[in-house]
């Protein structure tokens, strides 16, 4: 009895999972490389559908006037996935733009030429940003979320104070437009989007910034140990996501030809799921610009086709909602099938 | 005339260790770490650091590579006494150090991990974090570093999240060879490998050695005590209690003064 039970195991085991374990890992590797790749593939299904679905959504004009909706979401998600591959976030980026924005505003009621009020937008968004990032690391913060939560709070108290609780309307006609279409039926923001992108991406990719950014991410501690000047590269990421939010100032300012402390409500939570519908992971050290202007995207292209087909606004809320649990459980499997790429090297070593 | 010159040269500095560490004594709170702790450490030598749990061999190799501070002590490199303010001190003085934990970015390369925080890049006059990376360079010089150590890995363009146990081991262990100059300090390498893997990890040792570099090596096994260490400094209670040249024979006396038997 015990013997026929006995053989029958090996048999299943010599039989089935060996000439399995073989091609586990490939299999796993093609699992891996599906995953990374699933924000591209679903955002391309969503086009297709969305094409036969409705008429109007592959038109010319409505492609780019979903670009010119999601120039803000994705010139600040930029800023945000920097921030998110160091482990951190970044509240602050909406109240931030809309100070931002009144500031640039007043400046140009008070006389100051085109390029200064571009000039103190941005620098007015990189010195909030600059805030968070000094008191996070040297105010020994245990996590930016707290910091940046507080400045959300003061930058829209005081965006609300300066313009009187109310939009100040009229922009520098050269900020205006970035609204209006300017080349090839594309507006103008979009190509400040590219410019910022090729920007940022150089930095992360070809420069020793860039490297360190994704070793803090990694591994803050072994950060510290290897010499990498951590204290820094947190500090420059909040820069550049206050930055980014300032930019994203003089484009909603460009197309709404006003500054406003109403301005980029909630612009925090887009972002933030930008980031992580796009496929970067929450956990840091994960995923490239492509995720955060692909999530930027994806959330366009899914508020676009809801108003296209009718459907209720608030069900929108619910669809993204959906999207980022999807997101989020798609980079804990991606860390699970990881796991098991290394358990079976060990194995196949042994 | 020079081959002689240069021998006597050798001669008098192989007496002088590269690493002295004097009257070392570190203090958490009420407990003392260390109290009076002396090792000394010359070029091409291994020294075991032996000791149970609790004994103070990790707090002394931290305080060597600038993770903690002596509170009394000094600690000289080539005969001159050295503050170690930091980790990236230790680094630039020659200090190199594998973590227990192996300090490894998963999310990095093996190429990118052995550069990490010592990035080849250009142009110099740059701060060094605006400099340009010159990504071909590294990728060359890992491919002959690995060749050199007769170190496999499955693909140098993976992360090192996807390797195995021995295989990061020996990335960790890989990257203090390549900037070693003077002293490597190596935490329980072979704790949680397998026997072959163990096996690569003891020839990388052996081969930071021959390099020329001091090394420190922390285990628990005895067989590798004997084998590669030409001296071992056994502590107990942040106390050294002893120093001999392990062999088979007194193996056992080790194991005695480890326990305090």
């Amino acid at each position: 009895m015990p013997e026929t039970g006995n053989t029958g195991t090996t048999v299943g085991e010599s039989a089935l999972p060996a000439p399995k374990k073989k091609d586990a890992v490939p299999g796993l590797a093609l699992g891996l490389t599906l995953l990374s790749a699933g924000p591209v593939v679903i955002l391309a299904l969503l086009i297709v559908v969305l094409g036969f679905l409705s008429p109007y959504f592959l038109t010319g004009r409505n492609l780019g006037n979903i670009l010119a909706q999601t120039a803000v979401i994705s010139v600040v998600a930029m800023g945000q996935h920097l921030v998110i591959l160091t482990r951190g976030i970044d509240l602050s980026v909406g109240s931030n733009l809309a100070l931002a924005s009144v500031v640039g505003a007043l400046a140009f009621h008070g006389g100051a030429p085109a390029f200064a009020v571009i000039a103190v937008m941005v620098g007015c968004g990189a010195a909030v940003g600059a805030i968070n990032g000094l008191f996070y690391v040297f105010g020994r913060l245990p996590h930016p979320f707290i910091i940046t939560l507080a400045t959300l709070s003061i930058a829209k108290g005081l965006a609300l104070q300066l313009a009187d609780g109310r939009a100040i309307p009229g922009m520098p006609d050269s900020i205006d437009a970035l609204g209006r279409d300017a080349v090839w039926g594309l507006p103008g923001s979009v190509f400040v989007v590219a410019g910022v992108a090729a920007v940022l991406l150089v930095m992360a990719k070809t420069m020793v910034w860039g490297r360190w950014i994704y070793a803090v991410g990694g591994r803050p501690d072994a950060a510290l140990r290897m010499g990498i000047p951590v204290s820094w590269v947190l500090v420059s990421v909040y820069v550049i996501s206050g930055l980014c939010a300032g930019i994203g100032a003089v484009i909603l300012a460009g197309r709404t030809d006003a500054g406003s402390p109403l301005f980029g409500n909630l612009l925090e939570l887009d972002t933030i799921a930008a980031v992580i519908i796009g496929g970067a992971s929450f956990l840091g050290g994960r995923g490239h610009l492509g995720h955060a202007l692909i999530g930027a995207i994806m959330i366009g292209v899914i508020r676009n086709a809801l108003n296209l087909l009718n459907v209720n606004v608030f069900f929108q809320l619910i669809v993204i909602g959906v999207v980022i649990v999807i997101a989020v459980e798609s980079d804990v499997l991606r860390n699970y099938l990881e796991g098991r790429v290394r358990v079976m090297q060990a194995g196949r070593q042994s | 005339m020079s081959a002689v010159a240069a021998n006597a040269d050798r001669a008098a500095t192989a007496d002088q260790p590269v690493l002295a560490v004097r009257g070392a004594t570190k203090r958490f709170g009420s407990v003392l770490a260390l109290d009076d702790v002396s090792i000394k450490v010359r070029r091409g030598e291994i020294v075991g650091l032996l000791g149970d749990n609790g004994a103070g061999k990790s707090t002394l190799t931290k305080c060597i590579s600038g993770v903690h501070q002596l509170d009394a002590g000094e600690i000289a490199l080539d005969g001159a006494p050295t503050q170690i303010r930091s980790p990236a001190d230790a680094r630039f003085a020659g200090i190199e150090t594998v973590y227990q934990d192996l300090a490894l970015f998963d999310n990095l390369t093996p190429g990118q991990n052995f550069f990490a925080g010592r990035e080849l890049a250009r142009p110099q006059w740059l701060p060094r974090g605006l400099r340009f990376l010159q990504q071909r360079r590294m990728d060359a010089e890992t491919r002959v570093l690995l060749a050199n150590l007769k170190v496999t890995l499955p693909r140098l363009d993976a992360v090192v999240a996807m390797m195995s146990g021995g295989q990061r081991q020996a990335i960790a262990v890989a990257r203090s060879t390549v900037f070693a100059r003077k002293v490597v300090i190596l935490d329980e390498p072979t704790a949680a490998l397998g026997l072959r893997e163990s096996r690569q990890v003891l020839n990388l040792v052996a081969a930071l050695r021959d390099q020329g570099n001091a090394v420190i090596l922390i285990t628990h096994n005895m067989e590798h005590v004997v084998e590669l260490a030409d001296r071992a400094v056994v502590l107990r209670q942040g106390r050294k209690v002893g120093e001999l040249v392990p062999t088979r024979e007194n193996k056992q006396e080790l194991v005695s003064m480890i326990v305090g038997a």
